[in-house]
């Protein structure tokens, strides 16, 4: 049973394709700066973040340092992803900040920023987060679960600098990533 | 630069890792890849570094700096041995009182289905046997074939048996 919510997500501008970045690159070491979530190169960039997410096949996530760019946004989209139980749909979340986390589980993840190894890590599958829809100044409240709360956390994590490398379950969780023919 | 396999095992105690890669660091080598662990409380680890000098050389030069405690060898390995992680990824669980075979048999059942076993920890305490496998199976396997012959072994050993599917999520 997949429970929708739908965000106010408004029109943005046609998105351009970027180029992505691979670890070890210094941007996704960073902690990405807040910024004015009306600000008009910013709703460029959440477009071009739904553009860039949407032409990396079975990409869910993308942060906006993981195109390069230090600041505190991120595109997700987990509402066709087969282990979804609830889902906000398509949207762009700026300056989102944790409130409340619980319920870890683990599980084996990889990154478009990692294309070599998967890991397997805990995350929290109940989550709530506060941030801002870009063109935007009220602050909205996500609350989500299970798949949806495991890839935000992955998100807030490259906006804080952490890659799922950072927070792997043992000397013995890290795996070659898997290649289909 | 060529590639050399250096294994160190023996005696465990503070310092062990450190003493090793002071000396390769001495010696120009740059570690790949390495695993390291204890067994039955012996020290066991294995590296695959790029050397410049001779291997030899820098045999003698770690046991040296290991001292008699520790067993040291270097051999020289094809470089780029990645044979690609093909398949899906299955973590293979055992449990159960410790018998001779359990290891052999189990394994049999896997290499017989062509699968590769790709990380391996055995463990023993008291009566008590573990063994956890990360194994890769071809695509599209029959894997209610691989489970039953698990199920048989199981049963012949006396012992728990799981083969779980690890899926991996681009997040
Ligand atoms: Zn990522």
């Amino acid at each position: 049973m997949l429970e929708r919510v739908e965000l106010a997500m408004p029109t943005l501008p046609t998105g351009t394709l970027l180029k992505t970045v691979a670890a070890p690159n210094q941007a996704l070491s960073s902690l990405c700066a807040e910024v004015d979530p009306k600000d008009s190169n910013i709703l460029q960039l959440a477009a071009d973040l739904i553009t860039t997410m949407h032409a990396n096949k079975g990409c869910v996530g993308l942060a906006a340092n993981q195109v390069g760019r230090a600041v505190r946004v991120f595109a997700l989209d987990v509402s066709n992803h087969p282990k979804t139980t609830k889902s906000h749909g398509l949207f762009v979340l700026i300056n989102p900040e944790i409130v409340s986390s619980s319920r870890n589980e683990k599980s084996r993840e990889g990154c478009l920023s990692v294309p070599d190894f998967t890991g397997d890590v805990k995350r929290a599958t109940q989550l709530t987060i506060t941030g801002y829809l870009p063109g935007s100044d009220s602050q909205i409240t996500i609350e989500t679960q299970g798949f949806e709360a495991k890839a935000i956390g992955h998100e807030i994590d490259h906006l804080n600098g952490y890659l799922f490398l950072d927070r792997v379950a043992g000397a013995h969780a890290i795996f070659p990533r898997k290649r289909y023919l | 630069m060529t590639s050399y396999a250096i294994t160190v095992f023996g005696t465990d105690r503070p310092g062990i890792v450190a003493t090793i890669t002071s000396t390769l660091a001495e010696s120009g080598a740059n570690i790949e890849d390495t695993s390291m662990t204890l067994l039955q409380g012996h020290f066991a680890m294995t590296l695959i570094a790029q050397i410049e000098i001779d291997a030899q050389a820098l045999e003698a030069k770690l046991a040296t700096a290991l001292g008699e405690d520790l067993t040291v060898s270097v051999s020289k390995v094809r470089p780029d041995q990645t044979t690609g992680a093909l398949g899906t990824s299955y973590v293979l669980t055992v449990q159960g009182g410790d018998k001779p075979g359990i290891v052999a048999a189990v394994t049999k059942i896997i290499a017989k289905h062509q699968g590769n076993i790709t990380d391996l920890t055995t463990r023993l305490s008291q009566s008590l046997y573990l063994l956890v496998a990360e194994v890769s199976l071809p695509t599209g396997i029959n894997l209610e074939a691989i489970n039953s012959e698990l199920v048989n072994v199981g049963k012949d050993f006396g012992i728990a048996l799981h083969l779980t599917l690890v899926e991996e999520d681009v997040l």
